[in-house]
């Protein structure tokens, strides 16, 4: 299949789908970070996340339309604001759930996957009772536009680089909070021993409650990145949710650095493969092989070495 | 076979479950229904296989499988398959630039049917491969997960993950598989037309009997030492695995029972509703359908039935009035029945309707003999 090339256009090829790959690699970051901190550290499957992303997707495209009509002088920088409003709107209604639903359900893991698979079926529907059926775009502000040429053949958008920038930004801030904050302690305090942690004064329910929203808090502002390189709508989050949830099983679920990693993988394997198969074979074979690999080595690619 | 065995096989009150599901599946919805009306309930009833199957593997073992879908679907496509090739016989396709192979590859510039196909002009065949094929898939899947002792959590997401895998491999393979569509335009078997009325009385009594076939099998793993085995893992895997079982050995063993139960279902909607299509085997169906087992009791393999009919029956009147308010019934029902009734409606049974039944019944009892003049009867009496 790559007798037809020369070596200069395969090598452009190679760096024009890597690339294409590092942006689908930050958007599977950015979900799989929510729900890395949602399933590894907590258990619980959130079925919904998907969701709470295109949630995060629509708040920035209210933030977008409020700025363009109100205030057209500022729209350079809205998306700034957008994100923040997606962060907060995803990560409330994540503290709202956990503490209405998912709180009751801990000791049952496999009945949160289906209570939340309800909310996700709720959600859908709000959305597309607000927001429409049809799939919704934000207008990129005109410094995000346009490409950097790197040679003749490769061009590297500017949109694209911004959300990678904004991919490291966020996975530094959650190491820097999951792995160096007071907060983070007792999350993974919790995580590994739930009556000490109670025992030694941190209070267990309020650290749920916290890490859930942050999680869901992340997806919503993967939402936000999201619009930047594609258009939203109602149903598009069950169509990453199945791909999230292996990414962070393939990684190890409880090891951020494996979900990093193992997005990376998937994500350049499919794009890669995607523009020498059909699309839809780029797929099956990287989601077989995910499965496959996950069948030998059931505890993912990075695990903690722990007694169980 | 002694009196002995066959009352541990089927106590008293399962008896009178298993005739009121016939009374009502074999008596009361034909003289009802008119059979458009029939004709669904058939369709609904082809669910109920994979929710009887849920139950065994996923109220008795514990292993709960987002990817039933899939055996649904292979049972469904390899019936598709045969009745596609029956109905694509060189005489009636011959307007097709390649005469005698399935409208859709000849529409996706196939010239030849592919090597996968050919077996199915076999009925026997076919027949054979409904039963096996998924069988042997969940075989597959059962060793390499269940050997490994991944379950729970992890089982579900591999699962949904091949639900979806097939699902794109479906749809993208359109030269194959008919693609988004389907496999359609389905019209006899053997020779016998399946679209006329009589043979859909026909196909929904066959499907009748073929649901209480998986019934009696589901009641008597139930009964039987696997049946016990299996919640006593549920409970305390390790404890069975220390007492000398081979646990993987019941899981793999379940899981393929429930996939042949699915199977045989997916074969009976292939046949009574005249199609299949990627839409049954994907995440979202899968996930329905165990809604369908939740929502009847996850213990309960008559309450499958009757949940499977309950969420269908309100999916189709939802839909077709109020069709934007189903995705809200729907979730709601998601989340009330794992909050509050995680037993589902044979729990709501056990606990409201029998013991009200028992007490109408001791009182008749004693109503009756009391007129006699004879002592009353002592209250412990059940039915």
């Amino acid at each position: 299949m790559f007798s037809e090339y020369t070596s200069s256009e395969l090598v452009s090829i190679f760096a024009m789908q890597g690339f294409a790959g590092l942006i689908l690699f930050s958007v599977f970051v950015l979900m799989a970070l929510g729900l890395a901190i949602i399933f590894g550290q907590m258990g619980v499957i959130n079925m919904a996340h998907g969701e709470f992303m295109i949630l995060g997707a629509y708040m920035t495209y209210l933030t977008s339309n409020i700025f363009s009509n109100y205030l057209p002088g500022f729209y350079g920088i809205y998306f700034f604001i957008a994100m923040i409003v997606a962060f907060l709107a995803a990560g409330s209604l994540g503290a709202l759930m956990e503490f209405s639903i998912i709180r009751h359900l801990y000791k049952r893991p496999l009945d949160t996957l289906l209570a939340t698979w309800g909310i996700s079926l709720i959600m859908q529907q709000t959305f597309r009772s607000v927001f429409g059926a049809r799939e919704v775009g934000v207008t990129i502000p005109d410094w995000m536009m346009g490409s950097v040429p790197l040679t003749e053949m490769v061009e590297i958008p500017i949109n694209g680089i911004f959300v990678m920038c904004l991919t490291v930004v966020i996975s530094v801030s959650v190491y820097f909070l999951m792995y160096k904050s007071r907060f983070g302690g007792q999350v993974r305090a919790v995580v590994q021993n739930r009556p000490m942690a109670g025992a030694v004064g941190i209070n267990t329910e309020k650290v749920d409650r916290v890490t859930f929203g942050l999680g869901c808090g992340i997806a919503g502002v993967a939402g936000s990145a999201f619009t930047m390189i594609g258009s939203t709508g109602p149903t598009a989050g069950q169509l990453y949710i199945v791909d999230t949830f292996l990414v962070v099983v393939f990684g190890g679920a409880s090891s951020l650095l494996g979900t990093i990693a193992s997005a990376f993988t998937i994500s350049q394997a499919q794009s890669t493969m995607e523009f020498f198969l059909s699309g839809s074979m780029a797929k099956v074979l990287t989601l077989l092989t995910v499965v496959i690999i996950l069948m030998l080595r059931p505890q993912g690619l990075f695990s903690l070495k722990i007694r169980k | 076979m002694s009196i002995q065995s066959i009352r541990e096989f089927m106590p008293k009150n399962n008896l009178v479950y298993f005739l009121c599901l016939a009374l009502l599946i074999f008596v009361v919805f034909p003289l009802s229904m008119d059979i458009f009306r029939l004709n669904l309930i058939g369709k609904y009833l082809t669910y109920a296989f994979v929710a009887i199957g849920l139950v065994l593997c996923w109220g008795y073992g514990g292993i709960l499988s987002l990817g039933q879908g899939v055996f649904f679907g292979l049972g469904g496509y390899c019936m598709a398959m045969f009745l596609k090739l029956e109905s694509s016989d060189p005489e009636s396709t011959k307007i097709q630039s390649t005469p005698g192979i399935p409208d859709f590859m000849d529409w996706n510039q196939i010239t030849e049917l592919p090597w996968f196909w050919e077996p199915f002009y076999s009925f026997p065949f076919t027949l054979l491969a409904i039963l096996l094929v998924p069988s042997i898939f969940a075989y597959i899947i059962g060793v390499a997960m269940f050997k490994r002792r991944v379950g729970g959590v992890y089982f579900a997401i591999i699962t949904q993950a091949i639900a979806s895998i097939l699902t794109i491999l479906i749809i993208g393979q359109q030269g194959y598989t008919g693609g988004v569509n389907g496999i359609t335009d389905l019209r006899t078997l053997l020779g016998w037309n399946i679209r006329t009325d009589s043979a859909k009385y026909i196909l929904y009594f066959v499907n009748g009997v073929l649901l209480f076939i998986c019934l009696l099998v589901a009641q008597f793993i139930r009964k039987s030492k696997l049946g016990r085995l299996l919640l006593a893992m549920r409970e305390r895997e390790d404890r069975v695995r220390f007492s000398g079982y081979d646990v993987s050995n019941f899981k793999i063993f379940i899981f393929c029972v429930a996939a042949a139960f699915s199977a045989i279902g997916g074969a009976m909607f292939t046949l009574q509703v005249g199609f299949m299509s990627p839409s049954f085997v994907g995440i979202v169906p899968s996930i329905e359908m165990v809604i369908f087992c939740a929502v009847g009791g996850r213990l309960s393999i008559f309450g499958a039935v009757y949940g499977t009919l309950l969420v269908n029956w309100a999916k189709t009147t939802f839909s077709e009035s109020f069709p934007e308010l189903w995705l809200f019934a729907m979730g709601a029902l998601f989340i009330s029945v794992v909050m509050a009734f995680p037993s589902g409606l044979a729990g709501l049974y056990k606990s409201k309707v029998e013991p009200w039944l028992i007490q109408t019944y001791t009182n008749i009892k004693r109503y009756y003999l009391e007129r006699n003049g004879t002592r009353p009867a002592e209250s412990g009496e059940t039915l």
